[in-house]
């Protein structure tokens, strides 16, 4: 199951879809604790992996950066959302 | 106040597990996450469902109240730890919803349900079932709850904390994406209210920051110690969040949380809204 939220004020902007995927070497990271932050650094949600490591998010074209802590590690990612599906990994290690 | 006599780390908390007099409670927006798994011997409480009027906007009644507790197995003198989802927002909105009651002892357990789980301590399935008890709550404290007409007062005069995220804040959202949309029918923020999200009072496993950075964080926002104040956010959650910063760990006597929040300012017809990242004049 891959898990979906909408980031926008009134209809949700579903022309922008981020994918994403948290993995740790190859292994997918269920449970992964994923933090959305804005341009700016700035929290704008979080959400949990899906048992597949998964998630998907609909967001505004931008610059975003997502923060994963799991119990595996931790890691970022940064995007250059634009309109369409926009696939992001995140990639975890050990600190 | 001491951090000890509110806060509990997740290792005091395994090591309490089976203290007797010591109750577990997770407070969630989502249930769902304590049936796929709770600590061990923690009851739960919904936070709408068991917290809120089922018919007008308010809150259970005193002896709605005592029914619940008394129903869960919580007791007069039980030490109550609660813990949950979202960065504790809605354990913390439990906290305060407990003081407001009149309750004492009662805890947050830092970083909550996140910090837990990353920690990779046990969570259970099992249901949870406590002897009833009687119950006994206090009158409500109004010291610590705001009201429309207050905040209105507070306009230019006293501090305002908008807890919301920079967004919500200017105006350009209504409610956090990832979440219910309870939504008000204007966007902005109350006029002179300074914008300190939630989030900077935290660290990224959910636990709260250092009394120091909690202190540097609200005197380079602008808060005022010698005057009251009244933190708000969309429905009184998130500001119940920077209310436990506020008032339980740094101590600051007057402060109110608004659990009317945006969701009512913004629809009250004939006041003002401020527009922007700025907090606007008076």
């Amino acid at each position: 199951m891959t898990q979906e939220y909408t980031l926008g004020c009134g209809a949700p902007d579903q022309d922008t879809a981020l994918p994403l995927s948290v993995r740790s070497g190859d292994e997918p990271v269920p449970g992964a604790y994923v933090r959305l932050l804005d341009a700016t650094g700035e929290f704008t949600a979080e959400v949990v992996t899906s048992a597949g490591g998964q998630f998907r998010f609909f967001a505004a074209p931008g610059n975003w950066t997502l923060r994963a802590l799991s119990r595996a590690g931790n890691g970022d990612a940064t995007v250059s959302a634009e309109r369409g599906l926009n696939q992001v990994a995140v990639t975890v290690t050990a600190a | 106040m001491s951090r000890d006599s509110v806060l509990v780390s997740a290792d005091w908390a395994e090591k309490n597990l089976d203290t007797p007099g010591v109750v577990f409670v997770e407070v969630d927006e989502d249930t769902s996450a304590y049936d796929n798994g709770h600590i061990p011997g923690a009851v739960k409480l919904d936070w709408k469902k068991d917290l809120q009027d089922p018919v007008r906007r308010d809150f259970v009644n005193k002896e709605q109240f005592e029914a619940l507790l008394s129903g869960r197995g919580i007791g007069n003198d039980d030490t109550v730890i609660l813990y949950g989802g979202n960065n504790n927002w809605f354990a913390a909105y439990a906290y305060w919803y407990f003081k407001l009651y009149g309750r004492r002892d009662v805890k947050l357990l830092d970083g909550g349900r996140k910090k837990w789980e990353l920690d990779a301590r046990t969570l259970v399935k099992d249901p949870v079932s406590r002897p009833a008890t009687s119950y006994t709550a206090g009158e409500q404290d109004r010291s610590i709850r705001a009201y429309r007409d207050e905040v209105v007062a507070a306009i230019g005069t006293q501090n305002l904390v908008d807890v919301r995220s920079p967004d919500e804040y200017a105006g350009r959202l209504l409610a956090p994406a990832h979440l219910p949309q309870e939504q008000a029918q204007r966007a902005g923020h109350i006029p002179t209210a300074i914008s300190v999200p939630w989030s900077k009072a935290a660290n990224e496993d959910g636990t709260f920051k250092s009394d120091d950075e909690l202190r540097e964080l609200y005197s380079a926002a602008g808060l005022d110690d010698g005057k009251d104040t009244i933190a708000y956010c969309r429905i009184g959650e998130r500001s119940s969040h920077t209310w436990f910063a506020l008032h339980e760990l740094l101590g600051q006597a007057r402060v109110k949380n608004y659990d009317g929040s945006w969701t009512e300012y913004g629809s009250l017809v004939g006041v003002p809204v401020a527009l922007g990242d700025t907090p606007g004049e008076a």
